[in-house]
């Protein structure tokens, strides 16, 4: 298990959700969600497919307007515009990467989008980090899947967000790669930024956790402190709800 | 309010930030060329299959090739305005662009002048091509139908980045974008084929500035309204 960081306990948080809804066609995805995250916490968030998981974490990147609630960034609403867009990374099992562009030119650009002072230094630390940097020339459509994620994930921490938002970020990851994320998480953690990790995966997952969730039906049918939760017990409790979902 | 500085310098302004995504379409274009090269073997056999249709003892040359390059760049402009969110399409990458901190008006901008480069990229070639082929007198007239053709193309690319973005998520997007986009292209290009029709029937440009205005005006409209409009489509 990854050691966490002791979390900022006095710090004001870094994200707010309130009551947060989204409905498709009257159907309500994501359920009146409520949580708050502080400098070097991270949630945790399980669930069976169709939980809405990913709409909640698209809600918190300002992808998707809620229809009911807000979610905060800095004190900031997320919908706001381009401020607290700056502080989020966003890392998913898509790689959201160009495939004509080399791995370089996909994170120097996004490095640009950022405004960081040296945009070519920073994409190459980024790419450094997720152990991939020797491929920088390559372009991304000649990597393979595990590669192409690690470009993905050094385009998201290259500008080294307050806020990170994974979605299934180990998909397609070898065990060198999972160890790479897990330590930038752990490091960005520890560095005071907050993070929402999305997955399958629940080792993974109670691994970096400061909190833990599991949504099911829109809505946080478990939320807890990491330090309340039995992981043996937290475990078996989650594959019978999965498998009573399915 | 959390103190956030982080590394972040000074995100680009609407004008960088559009730049920035522009260089990056015309960088991905370049190493591909599908696009360019499609429109561009588009509006080539186009103009030859015109000019074997043609029956040059009924209709004037210079009657006849405004209204064959306007056919010519209208569709041929299709095939890149298509290509134009394709790719922020593949693996989400438009989510990426979206979290940004840049505002979504400097996406679409950056997107419009892209699409700008790519069709007047097509016209320079299909120009002096389409002069060629049907005998038409190089020099100021050319020059400028060169300068309503630039003209044109802003408005036929304002439009049609706007519809692309909208048609890209649907099914039918290859069928959505024509049927959205033509309807709105119609007063451009009669104001374009109006005004290069006086000018290659050798008419002084005075004839040329009622439709000039009207071409100059739609460029505006489009343009702005485009821009405004472009943050809803993004909205699911």
């Amino acid at each position: 298990m990854t050691s966490a960081a002791i979390p900022h306990v006095d710090a004001p948080p870094i994200m707010v959700a309130e009551c947060l809804v989204r409905a498709f066609s009257g159907r309500r995805a994501v359920d009146d969600v409520s949580f708050t995250l502080g400098p070097g916490e991270c949630l945790g968030l399980f669930g069976p497919n169709g939980a809405g998981k990913s709409t909640l974490l698209r809600l918190l990147a300002g992808l998707l307007a809620p229809t009911a609630g807000r979610c905060t960034v800095g004190g900031r609403p997320m919908r706001d515009g381009p401020v607290a867009r700056a502080q989020v990374g966003l890392i998913s099992h898509a790689t959201m990467l160009y495939s004509a562009l080399t791995a370089r030119e996909n994170v120097e650009f996004v490095a640009r989008l950022y405004g960081l002072a040296n945009p070519r230094a920073a994409a190459a630390a980024a790419l450094d980090i997720m152990r991939v940097a020797d491929r920088g020339h390559t372009p991304v459509r000649a990597l393979s899947r595990g590669l192409q994620q690690r470009v993905s994930i050094a385009r998201a921490i290259v500008h080294e967000p307050r806020l990170i938002l994974c979605d299934e970020p180990y998909t397609g990851l070898d065990a060198a790669g999972s160890a790479a994320l897990t330590t930038v998480l752990a490091e960005r953690r520890a560095s005071g930024s907050a993070l929402v990790l999305v997955t399958h995966n629940l080792d993974e997952g109670l691994a970096l956790a400061t909190h833990a969730a599991i949504m099911q039906g829109g809505r946080f049918v478990r939320y807890e402190r990491r330090a309340e939760v039995a992981a043996d017990a937290y475990m078996s409790e989650y594959r019978e709800l999965v498998t009573a979902d399915g | 309010m959390g103190d956030l500085a982080g590394p972040l310098a000074v995100p680009p302004g609407m004008l960088s930030a559009s730049w920035l995504i522009a260089r990056k379409d015309l960088a991905i274009e370049f190493r591909t060329r599908t696009a360019f090269l499609s429109a561009l073997v588009f509006a080539l056999l186009a103009a030859t299959i015109f000019f074997f249709a043609w029956d040059a003892t009924a209709v004037a040359a210079a009657d006849l090739a405004p209204g064959v390059l306007w056919v010519i760049f209208t569709f041929s402009g299709l095939l890149g305005l298509q290509r134009s969110f394709g790719v922020e399409q593949a693996d989400r990458a438009i989510d990426a662009l979206l979290v940004a901190p840049v505002d979504r008006e400097a996406i679409y901008l950056g997107k419009a002048i892209a699409n700008l480069v790519f069709v007047a990229g097509v016209e320079a070639i299909t120009i002096p091509a389409v002069t060629l082929l049907y005998n038409l007198p190089f020099g100021r007239s050319t020059l400028a139908l060169a300068a309503i053709a630039l003209l044109a193309a802003i408005g036929l690319v304002a439009v049609g980045t706007l519809f692309a973005a909208m048609a890209v998520n649907t099914r039918l997007a290859e069928l959505l974008l024509p049927m959205l986009s033509l309807p709105f292209f119609i007063p451009i290009v009669m104001a374009a084929a109006g005004s290069s029709a006086k000018l290659l029937a050798g008419r002084p440009l005075a004839e040329a500035w009622p439709w000039l205005r009207i071409l100059v005006a739609f460029d505006v409209v489009f343009v702005v309204a485009c821009t405004l409009a472009f943050p809803l489509t993004l909205e699911e």
